[in-house]
């Protein structure tokens, strides 16, 4: 160690180097401290562990001595040299040498950075009026935001409005919309547009403009935050087991049939994963499986003497509840024939034929109605909307979270979520729970009022930009953008967004755009400083 | 000492904070050891890693490039190793054009987990950069030579029309091109390949002029290749405002570089 504050010493640039036990305790960084001030440092590099733990003690000592923190460097010679090369002290020396060598080098080069911070609109805007979207929005006004909830229907309800009774407690599907309208009208904090669309969205985290289209008007205002709960829809299966609407339904038109009680069939055949689990749509929706056991219950109740078939692949009823809820239908007399995707069951001549994967033999089964379950799909508006907000879908064109498992109600984008069915098929409290997952996310950005935009971040040579778009396609976080300029297109980096990856100036192609703190002079300048001694 | 056993490789790595690094710091803390060889230079993702500064390095003799990043679909920063692998299949392009192993480079993915295996990755890259032996050993180039080579590589991948490719690679192979068609991955590659080695030719041509004014025969010697390639090039590069007619001697034009 002493050998090595030796050589650090006769670095060029290096006025001050000493060894010591523990760097990172107090005694250790008042030294650090004092030595700024009585050496007037202007660059301080620390050799010793990582800067993946370390990084931010030293840094807030460089600005506690005045300095500032941008202009510290961390050398690793402990997880990444000592400890790794044990048996080989001398190498492991020489290689310690290196690394400071190079760590000089960058701390040469270092500037200076300023964190900035950028101010919240307080308000959010919810997307989709149904019973996700109400509920973000009753959980945001409750936090005291004012809240703006767009609805392309002339009411609020989603799909919701076109189910009879939910599963699993058979309560009425319009009493719980209702419930939730009385709470969105009792918010003087909500203002509900409805026949209303997003037509266009600028700007980042804190300070979207937002265009509405309401008819013939157009509304503009301001909002913090964008909830996306804009739903789904439901696949109609036209072409597909004689779907004619009328003998051959799907679930959604069987609810509007129990909902107006105009049912008037004795023999019933349901056909499960029809248009889904295979090529086209390899996903489950999970609800399909529900919903059919829910309606053969209450087709069974209404008419306990009704036959009712279900034709399934697997029966998905995860959770504890709802296996007994597939064990309460079997005892109402309801029968589930398996089938295999290789022998489809096939509507033909009045009634249906399937071959029976238990039994190992086909079942004509006659029908007064055939109810063809279908998944849940991607709204066909979403992309149109993903384009407007700059959010991805997925393949199958529901919205595309951040990180499925540690950021699932935000997207990567700053100050933009999502919630129920628009991000992936999900049951009503599944969509409810993602929907306070959302109000929740979305409300620390309102409450904290402003956010701090980090200063590793990209910056555009202008003069050197071509305004080619490269950067804008490469970048994850729709933080750079080609913008129209007195100069031409030029792209302009959105400080509050950029996350400093680099990303886009490692591609850039006329190499316009500098990272800061990862500069190419300073990455070179570390390997220069490598190079002049070889091992 | 035999010869074998003199010979240690200089390598870099660029490492990025969130995976590979973290992996690296997982290697000490777990005390797993691996040969000293390599010096890591952290970047915040491996898309920071300019194909250029992977050259800068082989200019600067160093023997292995390692360039380690999350595993895909894990980037912290959502998309950036895809680019890193994109980019880095074109540098290998470029070493190759230059005459280099493209094995002197190493792409891959660590995770903050795989301390283990990051200590195998170094010890096998370093094993494999050994056994190449020092720069340019697989050559029958001079050093300088050599040099030149990798500099015309590294100004072939500063150019515009490649880094235009590489950043579109995805976009056009895995979605489509304006037109609404998709590119298959060979066909791009190909297309790849030929921009490279086009575009090597031309840089190799303007470095071999450098302040002189040459005719093309004497380019042809300088570069090593047919007369006739080079005139095609100078005729394209004239085009491109990079080369000009500067007199003629008894009945060949003379060249020298102009602009960039």
């Amino acid at each position: 160690m002493p050998g090595l504050a030796k050589y650090a010493l006769s670095l060029p640039n290096v006025v001050f180097a000493k060894d010591n036990q523990y760097t990172c305790s107090d005694a250790g960084l008042t030294e650090i401290k004092n030595a700024i001030a009585e050496n007037k440092l202007n660059r301080v590099v620390v050799a010793s562990c990582t800067p993946r733990t370390h990084e931010p003690l030293f840094r807030s000592t460089c600005k506690d001595a005045g300095l500032n923190p941008y202009l510290f460097h961390f050398v690793n010679i402990r997880d990444q040299c000592s400890w790794v090369h044990m048996q080989e002290t001398e190498r492991a020396t020489e290689k310690a040498k290196a690394l400071i060598r190079m760590g000089v080098a960058r701390a040469v080069l270092l500037e200076p950075l300023e964190e900035t911070e950028v101010e919240i609109y307080p308000c959010a805007l919810v997307i989709g009026g149904g019973i996700t979207g109400m509920t973000s929005a009753v959980s945001l006004a409750n936090r005291g935001f004012e809240v703006k909830l767009i609805e392309k229907e002339d009411r609020l309800g989603g799909t919701l409005n076109s189910l009879h009774r939910l599963y699993p407690t058979h309560e009425e599907a319009s009493k719980l919309v209702q419930v939730k309208m009385k709470e969105v009208e009792r918010k003087p904090k909500i203002e509900v547009m409805t026949s209303s669309e997003v037509e266009e969205v600028e700007g980042f985290v804190g300070n979207y403009d937002v265009t509405v289209r309401q008819g013939e008007k157009e509304r503009l205002f301001k909002a913090g935050v964008i909830i996306v709960a804009t739903g789904a829809d439901t696949l109609k299966p036209v072409g597909m087991y004689g779907y004619n609407g009328k003998t051959i339904v799907t679930q959604i038109e069987l609810e509007q049939m129990l909902k107006e009680g105009t049912l008037n069939a004795h023999t019933i055949v349901m056909i499960q994963c029809v248009g889904s689990r295979d090529e086209k749509r390899a996903y489950c929706s999970k609800v399909c499986c529900l919903t059919a056991l829910k309606n053969a219950m209450l087709i069974k109740e209404a008419n306990p003497n009704a036959q009712v078939f279900v034709l399934y692949r697997d029966m998905v009823t995860q959770g504890t509840r709802y296996e007994d809820y597939y064990g309460n239908a079997r005892e109402t007399g309801i029968t589930f024939i398996k089938y295999s995707p290789e022998r489809q069951p096939a509507v033909e001549n009045g009634s249906v034929r399937v071959y029976d994967e238990l039994l190992g033999e086909e079942l004509i089964l006659p029908y007064d109605l055939v109810v063809l379950s279908t998944p849940t799909i991607a709204h066909p508006d979403s992309s149109d909307l993903a384009q407007k907000l700059k959010v991805p879908v997925d393949e199958n064109g529901f919205f595309l979270e951040a990180h499925v498992k540690l950021r699932p109600v935000d997207f990567a984008t700053d100050g933009i979520y999502v919630c129920g069915c628009a991000h992936w098929p999900a049951n009503i409290s599944e969509s409810i729970s993602q929907a306070y997952g959302a109000a929740s996310r979305a409300s620390i950005p309102l409450s904290v009022g402003h956010v701090k935009t980090e200063p590793l971040i990209a910056v555009v040579d202008e003069y050197e930009c071509s305004g080619c778009g490269l950067c804008e396609l490469t970048c994850p976080f729709k933080a750079i953008r080609i913008e129209e300029t007195e100069k031409g297109r030029k792209a302009k980096v959105i400080a509050a967004s950029c996350k400093g990856c680099g990303a886009c100036g490692a591609g850039c192609p006329e190499k316009a755009i500098i990272m800061r703190h990862f500069t190419d002079e300073q990455l070179l300048a570390q390997v220069i400083a490598l190079a002049e001694v070889k091992a | 000492m035999t010869l074998k056993e003199s010979f240690e490789p200089d390598i870099l790595g660029f490492l990025c904070n969130w995976c590979s690094y973290a992996g690296a710091d997982l290697a000490g803390v777990s005390r797993f050891q691996y040969p000293p060889n390599l010096r890591i230079i952290r970047v915040m993702c491996s898309a920071r890693v300019d194909p250029t500064i992977v050259l800068e390095t082989f200019i600067r003799e160093l023997d292995g490039v390692m360039v380690l990043g999350c595993h895909l679909g894990d980037c912290h920063y959502m998309t950036g190793n895809y680019y890193t692998e994109k980019r880095m299949k074109t540098t290998k392009n470029a070493l190759k054009s230059a005459g280099l192993s493209p094995e002197r480079l190493l792409v891959d993915w660590v995770s903050a987990a795989e301390g283990e295996r990051f200590a195998t990755l170094v010890k096998d890259f370093t094993e494999r950069v050994r056994k190449l032996g020092p720069l340019g050993k697989e050559t029958d180039l001079k050093p300088q030579q050599l040099r030149t080579r990798l500099v015309a590589a590294k100004e072939t991948l500063a150019q515009e029309r490649v880094r235009w490719l590489v950043g579109r690679e995805r976009e056009l192979v895995e979605d489509k091109n304006v037109f609404g068609e998709k590119i298959f991955q060979e066909e791009f590659d190909q297309l790849m390949l030929q921009t490279i080695e086009k575009e090597f030719v031309r840089r190799r041509i303007l470095l071999s002029i450098g302040e002189d004014t040459l005719s093309v025969k004497e380019i042809a010697q300088r570069v090593e290749a047919s007369s006739m390639e080079v005139l095609r090039n100078i005729v394209s590069l004239e085009r491109d405002g990079l080369v000009s007619m500067a007199g003629i001697e008894g009945n060949s034009p003379k060249y020298r570089r102009i602009g960039g």
